[in-house]
């Protein structure tokens, strides 16, 4: 309970840049803002094909929209803060960056290696230990379900280091 | 009588009656799962849903559907922690209960009266579907567009958390969907000279990013969450002073479920919790709620079920999902060629019958799966998420892929999953962004073919007095909460 309220009061004292209501409003709001310039650049029907409203006009309504509400949510926290979250732990970004490796692995080399990887990689840093269990998640399951997908579906996965001596053999 | 016949289909028909089997055995284990659920379940067994007929595709789909809104309650009552959203509420006396000694009484009340609100609200579908069906033949391009409002409206003021936020991502997930080529005009929109987003962001992976792998994010944030799980010897039957208690409880939170699923929300989890709270009003023994309360579990999970036949009524008689569930089962009907709406009701009535039919079996399943193996169920939470979610993140990744085979439907996923967890995080409900998505060219395509039929007048819209209606409605919807939080501040 004292902890909780430590950290309200700690959260109460920072400087509003650094509180989750600016910086999660701040986003919305670039991006948006972003997004909006960049609907000017769609291209204009002429009005003789065009059949009630230009293509860029929806968009822009609905970014108007999303940026409007984001400054009354935040006008709004002003009066009733947020509640203040925790810190998010080590296997939090570890579990991020395995998603980067995936993508990374998946365009490079091999999407089967990605999953691979990925799985492993989760499965450990999240306290799995046991080589049979690590095995299990990072081969014997994925092999599973890429020849349940295959067979079912006639499903083919993309070509890569590992995929392809499996569609060879 | 001939619509009884057609209901019947499904148990003369061993391949439904073996898909009916599989799919509520399958949405039991979903259910039980913490942090998976029928939504995840039905976006991942999707691809496979192309192997099958269109009528066997949707029965799968909607007996996910009741049976993992019923497994929710099994972890719930059991270890404290609701296997899906919309058992919650059965947590605050579920769980009270089991620990007293009584899980097999708690158990036994969530399984009969989850069968008796799930066919409750098959029994108003029957009925209420294909009313609505045929009032829809008066909708022209402007009641669509307004009823659409409505629907988004409505999920902001009564869904989860902040309006506003809830707004904000309704509003998202509209403008997602104006990713790709234009409808109308096929001008690019948002695609950045990426060829691959001309044919716009698919369901699937957004549906898979903001539900499963945003939960692989979350669950990584609970690593050292502890599970204590009550012993539980068998499930009993409700006894008759059971029954004599509940009774009552049990037909109004059916009535609750079923009208709560009808309005275009969050279908289950907002039926349970008004399902609980006027239980508790009702109730005699108001002061027992929250220690271990028979009525309190009846309440809640006769609602949540109820809330499924609900949610299918606006799915299948306007093409308006009534929850992120039938969002799933919608994009099913879509992906095999079946246009929900009038049209539905007047030239395929066997197939509509017989996915009533097929919820009214997957009812009376998953109370047989519920009461003889709740044990059984229940272990499965055993599984440690270090070795579960692995292979949840390898069978979502093929999943999404499968679809469209692209990688980057696999990208778009992890995008969506790395979003959905910051959105949770800060108080922004993911249901909205699915409900925007599949209806977002609803809406666009209402409003610009209503302005070209109006001339480019907007205020036309209100001479038309079923879209005014949907309008006043909405504006009612949006001033709920306002009107709701100065009543409560007094």
């Amino acid at each position: 309970m004292n902890n909780v309220r430590k950290q309200k009061r700690a959260n109460k004292s920072l400087p509003f840049f650094f509180k989750d209501e600016f910086k999660v409003s701040f986003v919305i709001i670039f991006i948006s803002t972003i997004l909006l310039i960049s609907t000017f650049s769609f291209d204009i029907v002429p009005p003789i094909l065009n059949r009630g409203i230009q293509p860029a006009t929806f968009p822009k309504a609905l970014l108007v929209l999303i940026i409007s509400l984001t400054l009354i949510v935040y006008f709004l926290s002003t009066k009733k803060p947020w509640k203040t979250e925790k810190k998010l732990p080590k296997p939090f970004y570890l579990t991020l960056i395995s998603f980067l490796l995936f993508i990374l692995i998946s365009k490079t080399l091999d999407f089967f290696l990605a999953i691979s990887v990925l799985s492993v990689f989760v499965s450990y840093y999240w306290g799995e230990r046991r080589f049979f269990y690590l095995l299990l998640v990072s081969i014997i399951f994925p092999i599973i379900v890429f020849i349940f997908f295959e067979t079912i579906l006639g499903l083919r996965f993309p070509p890569g280091i590992i995929t392809n001596i499996y569609y060879q053999v | 009588m001939e619509n009884l016949l057609l209901m019947m289909a499904p148990l003369f028909s061993s391949k439904l009656l073996l898909v009916l089997f599989f799919g509520t055995l399958f949405g039991l284990i979903l259910g039980v799962l913490p942090g998976l659920g029928p939504t995840t379940g039905g976006a991942l067994i999707l691809p496979f849903t192309m192997t099958l007929d269109p009528l066997s595709a949707i029965v799968l789909l909607t007996s996910i559907y009741c049976a993992g809104t019923y497994g929710g309650a099994i972890t719930a009552i059991l270890i404290n922690t609701p296997g899906t959203p919309a058992a919650a509420a059965t947590c605050l006396d579920g769980y009270p209960l089991a620990q007293k000694g009584e899980a097999g009484r708690a158990l036994g009340m969530a399984t009969v009266s989850s069968t008796v609100g799930g066919i409750f609200s098959v029994i108003i579908l029957v009925f209420f579907a294909p009313l609505l069906a045929k009032l829809a033949y008066e909708f022209g391009q402007p009641e669509y567009f307004a009823l659409a409002i409505f629907g988004l409206t409505m999920l902001a003021s009564i869904g989860e958390g902040s309006p506003i936020k809830n707004l904000i991502a309704g509003a998202f997930g509209i403008l997602i969907s104006t990713i790709g080529k234009d409808f109308m005009t096929s001008i690019d929109r948002f695609t950045y000279g990426i060829n691959e987003l001309s044919e716009g962001i698919g369901f699937i992976p957004v549906v898979v990013g903001l539900f499963a792998i945003s939960e692989m994010l979350t669950q990584s944030t609970l690593l050292d969450q502890i599970f204590k799980r009550v012993a539980l010897k068998a499930v009993k039957l409700p006894s008759l002073k059971d029954y004599k208690l509940t009774w009552k409880t049990i037909l109004r939170s059916s009535g609750i479920g079923s009208f709560i699923g009808v309005l275009p929300a969050e279908g289950g989890t907002v039926a349970s919790l008004i399902g609980y709270s006027e239980a508790k009003r009702f109730s005699k023994k108001p002061e027992e709620f929250g220690k271990g309360s028979i009525e309190g579990i009846a309440g809640a999970e006769a609602a949540n079920n109820a809330a499924t036949g609900g949610a299918m009524v606006p799915t299948l008689a306007l093409g308006i999902p009534g929850s992120a569930t039938t969002a799933v089962i919608l994009t099913g009907l879509i992906i095999h060629g079946v246009r929900p709406g009038p049209d539905l009701f007047r030239e395929q009535p066997e197939f509509l019958y017989g996915i009533f039919g097929a919820m009214l079996i997957a009812n009376v399943l998953f109370f047989i799966f519920g009461f003889f193996g709740a044990k059984i169920f229940a272990r499965i939470t055993l599984v440690p998420n270090k070795i579960l979610w692995p292979m949840i993140f390898t069978v979502s990744v093929c999943g999404t892929y499968s679809l469209s085979q692209s990688i980057l439907d696999v990208w778009i996923m992890i995008f969506f999953g790395v979003l959905g967890f910051f959105m949770r995080r800060y108080g922004f409900s993911v249901v909205p962004v699915i409900i925007g998505l599949i209806l977002g060219e609803l809406v666009e395509g209402t409003l610009r073919q209503s302005l070209v039929i109006f001339d480019g007048n907007w205020l036309m819209f209100f001479t038309r007095p079923i879209a005014l209606t949907f309008f006043i409605l909405s504006f009612i919807a949006l001033a709920f909460p306002l009107l709701r939080s100065k009543k409560n501040k007094k």
